[in-house]
């Protein structure tokens, strides 16, 4: 078992900077998720600290090693590949043995601990067949049990379910949960999938463009986003954005966007006239906006009156696609609502749950 | 009344079923038929007395000798070197321009080469100054001069390392697709999974390459059989270096025997079937 460290990590390729400065520390035992869309750096993350790439500035630390250098076969880490990488032309058994027999382990010892992570994973009947005679999802298993058979200090996987079909998916990601309940190892998953990051991570660290968003646990990266990349691709469907500038309406304000207004009740008022005649970024989660008829107890309500494009029944919610002025915004709410397409209609901002972006910087000014 | 289907059938597959037996098995039957005659002038029938001869005669064992070195050696060197080259070249930048170097020789006619490899191999006795680029050589390093291509202790080897050098571009250029092939994550695990690069090579590359060799190897080892031009050009089979085709070719246009030149045929042909026989299952089973 162990930590890792990234101490401001620099990778460039000729010119490109891949990654940007890195600092991560990531706790013994903690299933750390980097997500962040393609080409953000997180594979090259993953890669640098399984010893596939070289660090061009900066230290990673597995435990109190420092592993520049050090060479993948000695960094004690195991990695399960997104194609899964299986070795063709040996048989299951021998795959998951490869890493062991490479260390000379015993031969009853061998055989007995490849069984056992064959048992694990569920493929101990497929002991002997090649990796050309399996499905997609069980050469995933064979992959993971290769992984854990060594019984790494560290544990990195990348992308390992993105070629599984949707159904699979959500069921090994509570298998790999499982898995590290059980294992009690260190993993690094690196995924592009927020829904993979939210559901498996103790912590997520967001990445976009080689630089670290934010890092912190799924509900943090959800309630208080630190800036306008993180609030949208944490979350799903996303969270609406729109501009409006603050101004002064009777006892409270009111937040004016491009064809619509949101009228903000005087208890809330007060925090909202820090802005004051500023254009601001908005934004503002689907599930917080609701149906005047269908309003929670105990939220701060703003009303604003929209257009209903497109509505999509859901069963247990109803997805409302709405157009305030020239603003799309995307609402989940209550299944009993009976609003349809082209009506206008009012609908309720809680403004508990507003957040608020500095549109230069675009970081977060205020989260509720 | 409608033909019946099979007839049909048959009538579709006629042309094919003619032009076979018309080019391949006739010639490949009246092959075998001939070799159980005399060949020159009035041809007897003399049973299997020209298989005896191939199998008995000092002369025409030497033949099965150097048939047996060429596929050996051949084989083995050019799928040897076409490997190790396939790997070095993968490392470098310049591959390309490696490759086609090593290629260029397969765009030589082999009679081309077997000249080019005769002035390579020229020796001149006594005082003379040596032209040939390899005793050229031997002398200004300090070494006498050698009789390449009269010197039956050197003279199989001198031509058989000018077959390799035409035909290992073939290996690399096909073993080196197939490095390509390998899938670089597939390395990568092994390097995680504790494995150096030494270890990489033979239990993973190596293995995986399994395929692509074997066709190699089964069709240098073809080409082994085969051999003609160069050893025609080079020596035409004399100082002992001939091989059966050369032979079969002496047989029937030099000395006019065609009875002893079928049974080399025949020979070759029986040599050469097991070898056609794994490539063809080889082929099934891909499909």
């Amino acid at each position: 078992m162990a930590g890792v460290h990234f101490e401001h990590v620099t990778k460039r390729f000729g010119d490109f900077t891949a990654l940007k400065e890195f600092d991560l520390e990531i706790h013994d035992r903690e299933f750390l998720v980097l997500v962040g869309p393609s080409g953000c750096g997180k594979s090259t993350a993953l890669r640098m600290l399984a010893g596939l790439e070289d660090i061009t500035e900066g230290s990673i630390y597995i435990g109190d090693r420092r592993v520049n250098g050090i060479p993948a076969k000695d960094r004690d880490i195991a990695m399960v590949f997104q194609s899964y990488a299986l070795y063709p032309h040996m048989t299951v058994f021998d795959n998951i043995a490869f890493g062991l027999r490479l260390r000379k382990t015993p031969k009853d010892e061998l055989t007995t601990k490849v069984k056992e992570a064959a048992t694990t994973l569920g493929v101990d009947t497929l002991l002997d067949r090649k990796p050309g005679q399996l499905s997609g999802g069980q050469r995933q298993r064979v992959a993971v049990a290769r992984a854990i058979v060594r019984e790494p200090q560290v544990f990195l996987l990348d992308e390992p379910l993105s070629n599984l079909d949707a159904k699979l998916r959500v069921h090994t990601r509570a298998e790999i949960s499982k898995l590290h309940q059980r294992l009690g190892t260190t993993f690094v998953y690196v995924t592009h999938d927020q829904t993979e990051a939210m559901t498996m991570a103790d912590r997520i660290a967001v990445m976009n463009e080689g630089i670290i968003q934010q890092v912190g646990s799924p509900q943090e990266l959800y309630d208080e986003p630190v800036n306008v990349f993180v609030a949208g691709f944490i979350g799903s469907p996303s969270m609406n954005f729109f501009s409006a500038k603050t101004v002064e309406n009777g006892e409270g304000v009111r937040l004016e966007g491009d064809g619509f207004a949101v009228d903000v009740p005087q208890d809330r008022a007060e925090e909202m006239r820090a802005f004051l005649d500023r254009e601001m970024i908005f934004g503002v989660r689907p599930e917080n906006i609701h149906d005047k008829h269908f309003v929670p107890s105990g939220i701060t309500a703003a009303p604003t009156t929209v257009t209903v494009d497109v509505t999509e029944p859901m069963g247990n919610e109803v997805f409302l696609h709405l157009l305030a002025g020239k603003t799309m915004l995307l609402a989940r709410v209550d299944p009993r609502t009976t609003v349809s397409a082209d009506e206008e209609v009012e609908v309720v901002i809680d403004m508990e749950r507003m957040h608020v972006f500095d549109p230069e910087s675009r970081e977060a000014v205020r989260t509720a | 009344m409608r033909p019946r289907l099979a007839t049909i059938a048959w009538l579709w597959v006629l042309p094919a079923f003619v032009l076979l037996g018309v080019f391949l098995v006739y010639p490949v039957v009246n092959t075998i038929y001939l070799s159980f005659f005399s060949g020159r002038g009035a041809s007897v029938f003399v049973g299997l007395d020209n298989y005896r001869y191939l199998f008995t005669h000092p002369e025409t064992l030497v033949v099965f000798r150097n048939n047996l070195l060429w596929l050996v050696l051949f084989t083995g060197a050019s799928v040897g070197l076409g490997l190790i080259l396939a790997v070095l070249s993968n490392q470098v930048r310049y591959e390309a321009v490696a490759k086609a170097i090593i290629f260029v020789p397969m765009a030589v006619s082999f009679t081309a080469a077997a000249v080019i490899w005769r002035f390579m191999y020229i020796y001149r006795p006594g005082q003379f100054e040596q032209t040939g680029v390899l005793n050229a050589a031997m002398v200004a390093l300090g070494f006498d001069p050698v009789p390449w291509i009269t010197n039956t202790a050197v003279n199989n080897y001198a031509l058989i390392a000018a077959g390799i050098w035409m035909w290992t571009g073939f290996a690399l250029v096909v073993i080196s697709a197939g490095l390509k092939g390998i899938p670089a994550e597939v390395l990568e695990a092994a390097r995680v999974d504790g494995a150096n690069e030494v270890q990489i090579f033979w239990r993973v590359i190596l293995p995986m390459l399994r395929s692509v060799m074997l066709v190699v190897a089964v069709t240098l080892t073809i080409n082994s059989l085969k051999v003609f031009d160069l050893v025609y050009v080079m020596t035409f089979g004399n100082y002992q270096t001939d091989v059966l085709a050369n032979r079969m070719f002496k047989e029937m246009f030099t000395f006019g025997n065609f009875g002893r030149a079928s049974a080399v045929a025949v020979v070759l042909l029986l040599a050469i079937i097991p070898l056609m026989a794994l490539n063809i299952r080889r082929f099934r089973r891909e499909q």
